[in-house]
């Protein structure tokens, strides 16, 4: 009964890693830009979303209409400014960028706000509230909650690449970005949206992180970066619902490590993905490449 | 056809390759004097000083080492700290046996050489982004493996043993000297390894990877040798590290900040230059040393600094004073003296990353 609890905690915390995989996956599929500076976000979200809660007092679970708007104007200038001047040099470039970011957010957050841990939400109901199946396992309301808005992002996402205009043209882009502007498309401008789209989910992961846990300035990169990073590589580069797969199977192996030791749960994690990564580099859901 | 004539006539005339437009005897025995006299300022500065050169060896090992990870094989690492942490703890273990961790610190270097080993084999089939994040992973990993045996302090650390013999002053002056023979020893290594044939086989991968292949470069043993060396001269710094702070934290020896201060030295100072580290890791201490007093400000004005040079000059500062000056101090290419003209720029081929989109002077 132990083991079933620790599937279950595993697969739902697995919808967090994958609200953050998402994001970082979308990023590189389009603009193949690795964003070092994607878990610092995050926690940038989280901080704008503990503001945002103090100064207009909207409910916290409402705070998102907020947050995720700012957050993906956000990415869209920073995509056609720093992003952009760094993508136009290089990939050695995007990345020393990207991780200057990362740097000077997180020391940013150090200096002007302070090294404290901030959780959201602490006592509302349904963000602290659980429920009981059977005698031993408490499922929290929250972590259902996260899941299911990560599958409608998820879906979301692929509905729109699929089927919307915009979709389109950032697959388009995605393919060949020299073609697509042969045929009217302004790829700078897509590259953006595709930023703004990101970020807005990195915004909700942040917010989510903030009331499933708690997050400081340094959370961006020792857990946030790193659980997203691994949740790709276990799911499969490029493949939305493989980002799942790989948010869950990351979730499920920390529970078990930490029902092996509790100080073992992060570690299990990141053997886990070591394993994926010799085994099946190209992921659990995408087929070998033919070439 | 023609080509082949046309080169053969022309090599006919006298065409002259040499390392550098000038001669650079010179820059060996300036170093040499450098050497010594660095070698001498136990005896003529204060013990505070000597400290912050310490900190400032440390710096300068690892910029270099991922001045040719980076600025030479392309290889984006994030988790360079893994062998900063395991250089530290290799010296710390040994220490615990019974070893001088003088005598340890060598030991511990080539250590962390043979766990570069599995670790490269982990992380080789990773490119670009991915391997910077793979990397950032494996020194998460190593630093909570490590974490787990209580037996050298667990997740809180312990003091290093085996110095406790030394007066104050005998021990700042030795991990002084220790400091400075690591970073003699480090560049010397880098110079020697890129104006040999690795350097010219990377020169070769940078330029064109297929090409490179198809010519019998063998790409995949050349990136494994750059990562194990990195690892060793990173083992060495983290172990001087060590022996400075006399105790061994797991958090501190496995920060990311050590590869964020060893990347923005180098950004800062020149990618692809043996020069630029040495200048970003004097930009790096003296920014440190002003800004010391304000906590975290010297980081974000070091990240900001590296990001607009990375965007504006993209060879650094160094590549800023190359460009109008056209001083080589350890030149790694060639110059070609061509027979009509006084001299032209034909050292594109092996110089340094700024040279990429070749042929800025050809």
């Amino acid at each position: 009964m132990v083991w079933v609890n620790d599937i279950i905690q595993g697969i739902l915390t697995g919808g967090l890693y994958a609200l953050f995989a998402c994001g970082l996956s979308l990023m590189f599929g389009v603009m193949k830009v690795v964003n070092l500076a994607h878990g610092d976000l995050a926690v940038v979200g989280g901080y704008v979303a503990l503001g945002v809660i103090t100064v207009t007092h909207v409910p916290v679970l409402w705070s998102f209409l907020i947050v995720v708007p700012i957050m993906a104007a956000g990415g869209y200038v920073l995509q056609r400014t720093l992003i952009q001047a760094a993508l136009d040099r290089g990939v050695l470039t995007t990345l020393i960028v990207t991780f200057g970011l990362s740097v000077v957010i997180e020391n940013a957050l150090l200096q002007f706000v302070n090294a404290n841990s901030h959780s959201l939400g602490v006592g509302n109901a349904i963000i602290t509230g659980s429920f009981s199946l059977g005698s031993q396992i408490q499922i929290a309301y929250l972590l259902v909650l996260i899941f299911a808005v990560a599958v409608v992002v998820l879906l979301g996402l692929q509905y729109f690449l699929s089927a919307s205009r915009y979709g389109r043209m950032i697959r388009a882009v995605a393919d060949d970005k020299e073609a697509a502007q042969l045929s009217g498309i302004d790829y700078r401008h897509v590259f953006g949206i595709a930023a703004a789209i990101a970020f807005g989910t990195v915004a909700l992961a942040g917010i989510g992180y903030g009331m499933y846990s708690q997050f400081a300035p340094t959370t961006g990169t020792d857990t946030i970066l790193l659980f997203a990073f691994a949740a790709v590589v276990i799911g499969g580069l490029g493949s939305l619902w493989g980002t799942l797969l790989g948010g869950v199977v990351l979730g499920v192996a920390q529970q078990i490590g930490s029902q092996i030791n509790v100080s073992d749960q992060v570690l299990a994690g990141y053997l886990v993905f070591l394993l994926v990564l010799v085994l099946r580099p190209q992921g659990l859901t995408t087929r070998r490449a033919q070439s | 056809m023609s080509v082949a004539t046309e080169t053969t006539v022309r090599s006919g005339e006298r065409i002259r390759v040499t390392r550098s437009r000038r001669n650079v005897a010179w820059t060996g025995i300036g170093a040499l004097v450098v050497v010594v006299v660095l070698a001498l300022f136990p005896y003529i500065v204060y013990a505070g000083t000597t400290t912050i050169m310490v900190q400032a060896f440390i710096i300068l090992t690892l910029a270099s080492m991922w001045n040719l990870l980076a600025g030479y094989a392309g290889l984006v690492s994030v988790g360079q700290q893994a062998f900063v942490g395991l250089g530290a703890y290799f010296v710390l273990i040994l220490a615990l046996h019974g070893t001088s961790p003088f005598a340890a610190l060598p030991v511990a270097a080539v250590g962390c050489g043979v766990a570069a080993l599995p670790l490269w084999w982990l992380v080789s089939r990773l490119r670009s982004g991915y391997f910077a994040i793979a990397t950032w992973v494996l020194a998460a990993t190593v630093m909570l493996f490590i974490e787990k045996f209580s037996s050298i302090g667990g997740g809180t650390g312990m003091p290093l043993p085996g110095l406790s013999g030394y007066s104050p002053t005998i021990l700042t002056a030795d991990t002084y000297w220790v400091g400075l023979a690591v970073t003699v020893v480090a560049l010397a290594a880098v110079y020697l390894l890129l104006r040999g044939r690795l350097g010219l086989v990377l020169t070769a991968i940078r330029d064109d990877e297929v090409a490179a292949r198809s010519s019998g470069a063998r790409v995949g043993l050349a990136r494994l040798l750059v990562f194990v060396v990195a690892g060793i001269g990173c083992g060495a710094a983290g172990g001087v590290l060590a022996i400075s702070q006399l105790q061994v934290q797991p958090d501190a020896v496995f920060s990311v900040q050590w590869t964020a201060e060893m990347a923005f030295a180098v950004i800062i100072g020149g990618l692809g230059t043996i020069e630029g580290p040495i200048l970003g890791t004097a930009v790096y201490i003296v920014l440190q040393q002003t800004l010391a007093s304000y906590n975290a400000w010297y980081l974000i004005i070091l990240g900001l600094v590296a990001i607009v040079i990375a965007l504006f000059a993209r060879r650094g500062l160094w590549g800023l004073i190359d460009d109008h000056l056209h001083v080589r101090l350890f030149p790694v290419g060639y110059w070609l003296w061509a027979p009509d003209s006084g001299g032209r720029h034909g050292r594109g081929g092996l110089g340094g990353l700024g040279r990429r989109r070749g042929g800025r002077h050809s």
